[in-house]
């Protein structure tokens, strides 16, 4: 296994755009480490999608395509149709893959596609410039709901691993964090056993990792992550949510 | 008393006042905004603002309520216009009045989110399935994002029809004093909104006709509807058009722009003049062609490759040389550039076509 | 007079919210104004810029292709708009953080060490409250007076704290410009 330290065969050089302390950097580097863990750069293909992440096709060092906003789980469905023995991932966010895009993920769950799908979910819409999300807590103040989300006028947020874990499709859903080491070790394995499922030929797999987004949430980032903690970890439980034995 | 506002808030405010109290929409550069200024500004007037999960259902939404009788207002760009475009040929087919703002950017696919006119066609040459128009008005200034979204409402009722406004990114981010209007209290009554049948026959609002003659009589009742917009509803504006030698045509942001140069290129002794649609569709063709009378040479100057140069080679019907100068992808055509060509086919003599590619 | 105006800075530096100053004072003054500001995601940390036009006639295109004044925050605004600015225009430059020299020779260019004057006051970010003092100081584009009555009576009437320094910058900024405009 390479050192912690080294950056993964599988991230390009390219500096991030991240704002400081955004957690889209470390869940690339996690995405990295699975790629070159498994030793499967060089048949891996990436979908980036629209939000913060668009550029992600310049930080992984694999064949990627660019999809439309919430269309990347059917973006993907095609490319892994047309090449079963490649390995096909997605890198979405949660207005791009739970709001507008939500019907093409059910779908690709429920057919039981063999992709890897990383959810990032960061309560919020990042790229422009944090608006409510299908996530977005109650209460929790965005630009689209000012005075705070109120189940009223814009309901509940969606808890995503959840909702598929009803479908027979997806063999592995877990829904991981990266506020603290401790939960970036967790979060790593998971990533790395949505790989191995599609490898073995099993089916769907979605990891739904909990994220920061310091800029919008209006927070240092050291705030922002125990806010997370605080805050998310109670309406997004962790853990395992489908798994094969 | 005038405010300073954002092109997209100032058109926001103004849909308010018309009477609007109901928008439909998803996030998207350049026009969040007006987006956000609705999500504050809707629920003091009891208005209704509601993020949609994408523009597909916004549109649906919009469909919904306007069927429904409201004043229903949606706004996105480029790409999410795109995703309208099923919606709003069942709005037009089902002849639902609703207001459609597209603030443009540049294009195509996910393109980028600098300002632009590109999406000209899909606006003004239908844009979705059938045989439909939807009214296009096109603002140039911060005044008339917030005039025009009052005339919006009132074409869209008055011909029960979608009418979309299409600024671009710098007219939506830009700020300029402008006088609001008032607040309209009577909205038309609408004789035909599904609101529930007591006391009347129930209404269906509905796009489907299975059978091909009724559905041909349908058309030509649109098209009878569109005629009459068209002849009837054409709006531009001209500026030292008299005797000008050299005619520019742009609209929107670029109008500004010409308008500068057309200052410019007078005060070095070329008698140039400009002529600014406001109207897209329907397109002021024949006015046009009257403010051409003197030209030897028409520029046509847009953020895009060229799209309205088709309809002022349509107007002018061969009689005037055409030219274009454009810039796309969220580039804006510099006025010094613009004098350049001015210059060149201002200069006696020499004509020549330039072609957009 | 026509004022073609590009403020220039990092995102952060208050670069749009000097821009919307100056434009709301036009405003106060009852003249023609626009304000254009860059937007998208280079206001993550990168640079942010906007584009005031104030004049007494009607402004017939409110994009500024040849400012007659800069204000320049930062390195990378110096580096984009100096070539920009109209021969015999202001070049005012924040010269705590703009430490290379100008290359034209044909702009009036004046210095303004405005972040350590803002230190100095207590608070790094009112660093472009110096600035617009200086500027207001050699051009006139509108009274230093009607930028002082929006933030009294409307931007700060409820933080007399932040209204006190963001004066005491204003008018720091104006010093230090009106002083150098006396001596040359
Ligand atoms: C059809 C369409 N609608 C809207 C947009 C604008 N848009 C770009 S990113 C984005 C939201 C992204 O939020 P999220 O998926 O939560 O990712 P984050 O930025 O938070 O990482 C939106 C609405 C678009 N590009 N295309
Ligand atoms: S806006 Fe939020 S999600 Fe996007 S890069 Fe910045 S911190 Fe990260």
């Amino acid at each position: 296994m390479s050192s912690t330290f080294a950056p993964p065969e599988a991230l390009t050089k390219v500096p991030f755009h991240y704002c400081p302390g955004c957690t889209h950097g470390i869940i690339h580097r996690l995405v990295g480490e699975a790629i070159d863990r498994l030793s499967i750069r060089e048949r891996t293909i990436g979908v980036a999608s629209v939000g913060c992440s668009v550029l992600a096709y310049n930080y992984f060092n694999v064949d990627m395509q660019q999809a439309a906003h919430g269309r990347a789980p059917a973006v993907a469905t095609g490319i892994k149709r047309v090449l079963p023995d490649r390995v096909v991932f997605t890198y979405q966010g949660d207005g791009d893959l739970a709001s507008i895009g939500l019907a093409e993920l059910v779908h690709a769950a429920a057919r039981g596609e063999r992709i890897t799908v990383i959810f990032v979910n960061n309560a919020n819409y990042g790229m422009t410039g944090g608006q409510m999300a299908p996530t977005t807590l109650l209460g929790q103040i965005t630009t689209t709901t000012p005075s705070g989300r109120a189940v009223k006028e814009a309901g509940y947020p969606l808890r995503v691993v959840e909702m598929l874990a009803t479908l027979e499709g997806p063999v592995y859903l877990a829904r991981v964090s990266v506020h603290d080491p401790a939960n970036v070790i967790r979060a790593r394995r998971a990533i790395i056993k949505a790989f191995e499922v599609q490898l073995q030929d099993l089916g769907f797999a979605l990891v739904e990792v909990l994220s920061i987004c310091p800029t919008n949430w209006g927070k240092k980032p050291v705030e922002a992550l125990s806010w997370l903690k605080e805050h998310m970890l109670p309406v997004f439980p962790l853990g395992e949510f489908r798994a094969v034995s | 008393m005038k405010v300073l506002m954002k092109g997209n808030e100032a058109l926001a405010e103004a849909a308010v006042r018309a009477g609007c109290r109901c928008f439909f929409g998803y996030p998207i550069t350049p026009q969040t905004e007006l987006l956000e200024y609705l999500a504050r500004r809707l629920p003091e007037v009891g208005g209704v603002f509601l993020q949609a999960e994408s523009e597909v259902a916004a549109i649906n939404m919009v469909y919904g309520a306007a069927g429904a009788g409201a004043r229903v207002l949606t706004s996105s760009s480029g790409p999410g216009i795109s995703l309208k475009q099923e919606g709003i040929s069942y709005l037009a087919a089902a002849e639902l009045p609703c207001v459609i703002v597209n603030i443009m950017r540049g294009g195509p696919g996910l393109g980028g989110i600098q300002p632009s006119q590109a999406d000209y066609f899909q606006a003004t040459r239908g844009g979705g399935h059938g045989d439909y128009r939807v009214i296009v008005l096109a603002p140039a200034s911060v005044q008339e994002m917030a005039d025009l979204a009052v005339l919006a409402f009132e074409l869209a009722d008055a011909y029960r029809n979608p009418v979309m406004i299409l600024g671009d990114g710098i007219l939506g981010q830009m700020m300029e004093p402008l006088e609001l209007p008032p607040f309209k209290e009577d909205l038309p009554a609408r004789e035909w909104a599904t609101d529930g049948c007591r006391g009347r026959a129930r209404r269906i609002i509905n796009s489907l006709y299975l059978d091909a003659e009724e559905l041909e009589r349908h058309n030509l009742r649109l098209q009878e509807k569109y005629r009459r917009i068209a002849e009837r509803e054409v709006r531009w504006e001209e500026y030292l058009t008299g005797d000008a030698q050299v005619l520019v045509v742009a609209f929107g942001t670029c109008a500004r722009i010409a308008r500068a140069t057309v200052k410019a290129a007078r005060s070095e002794g070329i008698r140039a003049g400009l002529f600014r649609p406001i109207t897209l569709w329907p397109y002021p063709y024949r006015q046009l062609q009257a403010a051409a009378a003197s030209a030897r040479a028409v520029l046509v100057v847009e953020m895009n490759a060229g799209q309205m140069v088709e309809d002022v080679r349509l107007a002018l019907e061969g009689r005037v040389p055409v030219h274009f100068y454009g810039r796309t992808g969220g580039m804006v055509p510099a006025s010094g550039a613009v004098l350049q060509e001015l210059r060149r086919i201002g200069g006696v003599g020499r004509v020549q076509h330039v072609r957009p590619a | 007079m026509t004022h073609e105006i590009i403020v220039a800075g990092f995102g952060g530096q208050g670069v749009l919210f000097t821009g919307q100053l100056l434009a709301y004072a036009a405003l106060a003054e009852g003249r023609e104004v626009s304000f254009i500001p860059s937007y998208g995601p280079e206001m993550r940390g990168g640079t942010a810029h906007c584009a005031v036009v104030i004049s007494d006639e009607e402004i017939s295109s409110p994009l500024v292709e040849e400012p007659t004044a800069a204000l320049v925050f930062n390195l990378p605004s110096l580096a984009r708009f100096e070539p920009r600015v109209k021969p015999g225009g202001l070049l005012l430059l924040n010269s705590s953080l703009v430490h290379r020299p100008v290359q034209r020779n044909d702009l009036l260019v004046y210095r303004v060490p405005a972040s350590e004057i803002a230190a100095g006051l207590g608070l790094d970010r009112v660093a472009n409250m110096v600035m617009l003092g200086a500027y207001l100081a050699l051009s006139r584009a509108v009274s230093p007076e009607t930028v002082r009555r929006l933030l009294e009576e409307k931007i700060f009437a409820r933080s007399p704290q932040l209204l006190e320094v963001n004066r005491q910058a204003l008018e720091a900024g104006e010093r230090y410009t009106g002083s150098l405009a006396l001596g040359a």
